[in-house]
């Protein structure tokens, strides 16, 4: 611990002069690998959506979007129902996020905070019901939408994508609600608020961040979602874009339209990166709390 | 008389969580459990009728299909989160070290993890197209392939592409995962390691490794009962393909394309009896790493 010990480190750092640079080199060549491994696919999926069809399947083909085109978008928004299936997903992921958050915050509040003793048994009931695997309800899920009456609609999806919103909010909220200061709430309760105030007046504004990020990610995983919205629609009346984009077809089987699946894949995937990107810390904590609170 | 209060509004505050998880979950799944022993069909053309364990014996002692996709499942959870896992620490440990530009590493990674898997599945199935594909295409000239491939035509590289674009897109969280749990671990002790002369390897296996296994677990249960039950990325990009069919690709196809409601509710139970047998273990052997 004393400084005799720490020179002679130094001066080997020193003397490794070269390993120490093929070191950092091989490191440099790792994080451009990660960077270009990471960001590649998704590129390359946006210059093909600008690609004319015969540079698209050149022989030859070009990293830049030459020559530039807008065809295949205008051919996504003509042709198919494209416009609908984004209005729909919107619908659908949106109403689902708003109500998982409405009675995600509720009950979060309740495990995170108030005496509540069979609080452990929801709490796992809820974790379960996180990592519970679709298809294992997908039956029961579509005689149920059938017996409702709401099989190919919005609120057949909405009701069915409640499956995997509301756990995950209820479970990720409750670990913002613990991670509050419990003097906030004492004051309230000194001031004489009742618990329901304290949590609309005190405590709801503090989850704000909390939400956002919440709701963000249970909407990307709505907005994402395929099996339900492949199994529960007909048509183009509820279908989303995730369906949309995996049965893209040509005017023959033979002949895949790559320049328009491309264009529909970035139109839709474009305002998730954008949401993401501005994002992106809140997102890794809510990802990571979710996951390493467990 | 506060505390009665709480727990008053406590239950008034959860029953609205729990009736619809009751709805949505428990009365689905309890109509699963019923059907799996019905002959039914999913139209219910005509009622169904009860036949006690026929469709479980049947699973279990005929049905080669089932086995089929079952080992496809149990392959592509292996190898895709073995992968995943190794991609993802070095990629947390080279975000965590400090460097210029680790903001931008980052933000890079969460771009897949952005992506919608249908979306991922169709961009990567246009790379791996086998003539114009960017893989084939570069791979010829750039003399990495001898000939051109039909990566997801030819049955020894279909199920390993699928694994590459489940790698590709899920490495992200892996990696966003270790990274936290890497940002628990006290730097100090590092500082006393590099007095005591230790190189970065040992200090990697002797106390990163240990350290990051908490992490590392629910990174590796949460990642394994997803690839179980894996469905978009080998349904989009393969279809029902007997060569790539995971379990609930398979579930899906008997209760949707044979509206077989009966015998579909039955594989659906046994997905639900895998899923939990890997939780069992899982749980069973974390428990004893704690208690050691």
């Amino acid at each position: 611990m004393n400084r005799a010990q720490a020179i002679p480190l130094r001066r080997s750092r020193a003397s490794k002069g070269l390993t120490y640079w093929v070191g950092r080199v091989l490191f440099y060549a790792l994080v451009v690998f990660i960077i270009v491994y990471s960001v590649f696919p998704f590129y390359w999926a946006v210059i093909s959506s600008f690609k004319t069809s015969d540079a698209l399947f050149s022989s030859n083909p070009s990293f830049l979007p030459l020559p530039f085109t807008l065809t295949h978008y205008q051919n996504v928004f003509s042709g198919a129902a494209f416009g609908r299936n984004l209005l729909n997903s919107l619908v659908v992921a949106g109403l689902a996020t708003l109500l998982s958050l409405v009675l995600g915050v509720l009950a979060a509040y309740a495990l995170g905070r108030l005496r509540f003793p069979p609080r452990n048994a929801v709490l796992y009931l809820v974790l379960a019901m996180t990592m519970f695997p679709q298809v294992s309800v997908l039956s029961g899920m579509f005689v149920l939408l059938r017996q409702l009456n709401i099989f190919n609609t919005y609120w057949g999806l909405i009701f069915s994508y409640l499956l995997f919103t509301l756990p995950f909010t209820v479970w990720v909220l409750t670990g913002y609600f613990r991670g509050l200061p419990r003097e906030l709430e004492e004051a309230a309760y000194v001031d004489g608020a009742t618990p329901m105030q304290t949590l609309l007046q005190v405590m709801l504004p503090l989850t704000g961040p909390g939400l956002v990020t919440t709701g963000l990610l249970a909407f990307i995983a709505a907005w994402n979602e395929y099996l339900f919205a492949l199994t529960f629609t007909i048509g183009n009346q509820a279908k989303t874009v995730p369906v949309a984009i995996a049965s893209f077809g040509g005017a023959t089987p033979f002949e895949v339209p790559w320049g328009s699946i491309m264009a529909a894949s970035v139109i839709v995937t474009v305002p998730l990166v954008i949401l993401v990107l501005i994002f992106q810390q809140r997102i890794v904590a809510g990802l990571t709390a979710g996951a390493v609170k467990g | 008389m506060l505390t009665v209060r709480q727990t008053r509004l406590a239950w008034l505050l959860v029953t609205p969580t729990l009736l619809v998880v009751a709805l949505v979950a428990g009365y689905p799944l309890a109509q699963v459990f019923y059907y799996s022993f019905h002959k039914a069909d999913i139209a219910f053309v005509e009622p169904p009728v009860w036949i006690g364990f026929r469709n479980y014996i049947y699973l279990l002692t005929q049905d080669t299909e089932f086995r089929e996709a079952l080992w496809n499942t149990l392959k592509f959870t292996f190898f895709s989160v073995t992968l995943e896992t190794i991609l993802g620490l070095a990629i947390a440990l080279v975000i965590h070290s400090n460097f210029k530009g680790r903001g931008l590493v980052r933000t890079a990674i969460l771009i897949p993890w952005a992506i919608p898997t249908v979306v991922s599945a169709q961009m990567w199935k246009w790379m791996l197209n086998d003539i114009y594909g960017v893989i084939n295409v570069m791979g010829v000239k750039l003399g990495l392939l001898a000939n051109k491939i039909a990566f997801l035509a030819n049955p020894a590289t279909v199920l390993p592409s699928i694994i590459a674009v489940d790698v590709w897109k899920t490495t992200p969280f892996m990696a966003l995962l270790l990274l936290a749990g890497l940002q628990l671990i006290p730097s100090d002790i590092y500082e006393a390691a590099d007095i005591d002369g230790a190189s970065k390897w040992q200090q990697f296996w002797s106390l990163t490794l240990p350290l990051l296994t908490p992490a590392l677990v629910v990174a590796l249960i949460f990642r394994t009962l997803d690839a179980l039950r894996v469905f978009d990325v080998i349904f989009v990009m393969t279809g029902v393909n007997s060569a790539t069919r995971s379990l609930a690709v398979y579930n899906r196809q008997q209760l949707i394309d044979f509206q077989d409601l009966g015998y579909g509710s039955t594989i659906s139970v046994a997905i639900l009896v895998i899923i939990f047998i890997f939780v069992f273990i899982y749980m069973r052997s974390v428990g004893r790493g704690v208690n050691e």
